[in-house]
């Protein structure tokens, strides 16, 4: 990671973020920081809110309402995002890399990529059709193209939602790795026991409104909202 | 002459690449593949941007460009003489009855299939790729080269189906072109003429021709689709 000498862009500070679609408010007065280091899972019931407010951090969608700083303004964007469907081009597992980093003007695409594709155990498929590749080397293939962008903030949208449980560990086991080298991981998850096992703080969201940020600790010792120890004990929220 | 004779001499004049034959399937091809290319170099682009872009009157403008895609030959004919006829405003450049002037009417009579094609194609994507390409920073029109490749195969369909069209059409090129013969005679026309004149041999082995080519795109147009879904996903 190239990161060193170069301001970084956290913390990430984001206040009174809200977002409306068709009248209806999906995102109201979200305020939080989020600081260098570390896996934070982003947690709530089906439409609250969490992939919104990963595409609104990550500039993918304008906010009505409310700010999201970057503690430093840097010309290329430095935190990445990899989708809940891994979105692949029609090309090589390569190409996609290389796409990538040709795409923010990054030099050395080639050896960058090749890089990535080794750090990831998907070199041996670098030539391999993308889309022809199976769920859990598409997934890894989107991480890896992120990482290639040398982020300092990866934001995640459900990384393992659509995988078996042999990819899921994989999954999870390279986001720990990505945390320990002091990537910063905001992610979404509706897998309890991933966020358990991969985080160390929870944003429990709920119909727009952030309900909880608290160490995942405090959060799975029922030390919350009552919302949150509802789902959490698997009631249903409405 | 009767049928099974015409036969004969038509597969002949095929067989024994009669000059004059060789000379009416060689000019359709150069007009035909010319008015492609030239319409495929403005309708990519300007059918990619139009899948991406978002303007008031855009529904509107893919509605006439889907319209045009019927245009019927002699009216794109008929626009293209009144352009380059003598009194046009384009009269000056001397092309009526020339292949420039047929050139220039196939490609009116492509262009809609490709740039409406493409549209379609490229909204699909763009709709798939989006969130990928918007979080690179590619939007707007940075992003259609990234379309137009990825879109090549279905792409490669589109240019086809215009060479169809532009192969078969008779109306636009009669009409520009005049059926001057060794000049502008190409194998639709000849054939409209030579039938009429009772040469069956030559209309009916530019017939064949046109059967060929036609089987020939069909066969390109399976293979891309194939091809892409082999090596593309």
């Amino acid at each position: 990671m190239a990161m060193r000498d170069i301001a970084s862009i956290l913390p990430l500070s984001v206040e009174g973020l809200s977002f409306e679609a068709d009248g209806k408010r999906l995102l109201d007065s979200v305020s939080f920081t989020l600081p260098k280091g570390g896996v934070t899972a982003v947690i709530g019931p089906n439409g609250a809110g969490k992939s919104l407010t990963l595409r609104l951090c990550h500039g993918l969608l304008v906010p009505c309402a409310g700010a999201i700083r970057w503690q430093a303004e840097t010309g290329r964007r430095r935190h990445a995002m990899v989708f809940q469907r891994p979105v692949m081009l029609r090309r090589s597992a390569r190409a996609n890399i290389v796409h990538a980093l040709a795409a923010v003007g990054m030099t050395e695409a080639a050896s960058r990529a090749d890089a990535a594709l080794a750090r990831f155990g998907l070199a041996a498929l670098a030539d391999r059709p993308a889309r022809l590749m199976s769920g859990g080397e598409q997934q890894r293939l989107a991480i890896a193209r992120a990482w290639a962008l040398e982020p300092e903030v990866l934001f995640l949208d459900e990384p393992s939602s659509q995988l078996d449980p042999g990819a899921t560990r994989q999954i999870e086991e390279i986001i720990q790795s990505l945390a320990s080298e002091g990537m910063t991981i905001l992610m979404t998850t509706h897998d309890l026991g991933q966020a358990r096992r991969l985080s160390q703080r929870i944003l429990f969201l709920d119909r727009g409104r952030l309900i909880d940020d608290a160490p995942t600790q405090a959060v799975f010792a029922g030390q919350s909202s009552n919302a949150a120890r509802a789902f959490i004990a698997g009631d249903l929220l409405w | 002459m009767d049928i099974s004779s015409s036969f004969a001499a038509a597969f002949g004049l095929i067989v024994g690449l009669d000059p004059q034959f060789v000379q009416i399937v060689g000019l359709s091809l150069r007009v035909t593949l010319t008015a492609v290319l030239l319409a495929a170099v403005i309708g990519l682009p300007l059918g990619a941007l139009l899948a991406v872009a978002r303007f008031p009157g855009r529904s509107a403008l893919i509605v006439l460009v889907n319209g045009l895609m019927g245009l019927p030959p002699v009216v794109a004919g008929l626009v293209v003489f009144l352009l380059l006829s003598r009194s046009g405003p384009l009269g000056a450049l001397g092309w009526l009855f020339s292949p420039a002037a047929m050139v220039i009417a196939q490609t009116l009579l492509v262009l809609p299939i490709i740039i409406a094609l493409t549209r379609g194609t490229i909204e699909e994507l763009w709709g798939e790729y989006r969130e990928h390409l918007t979080s690179l920073g590619l939007t707007g029109a940075r992003a259609i080269p990234t379309l137009l490749w990825d879109g090549r195969f279905a792409l490669a369909t589109g240019l086809l189906a215009g060479f169809g069209r532009a192969s078969a059409e008779v109306g636009a090129v009669l009409i520009v072109g005049g059926n001057i013969a060794g000049h502008t005679r190409t194998m639709t026309t000849s054939i409209a003429l030579e039938t009429s004149k009772g040469d069956l041999p030559l209309a009916l082995g530019l017939g064949l021709v046109l059967i060929a080519l036609t089987l020939a795109i069909n066969a390109a147009a399976y293979g891309a689709s194939r091809i892409g879904a082999r090596f593309a996903g």
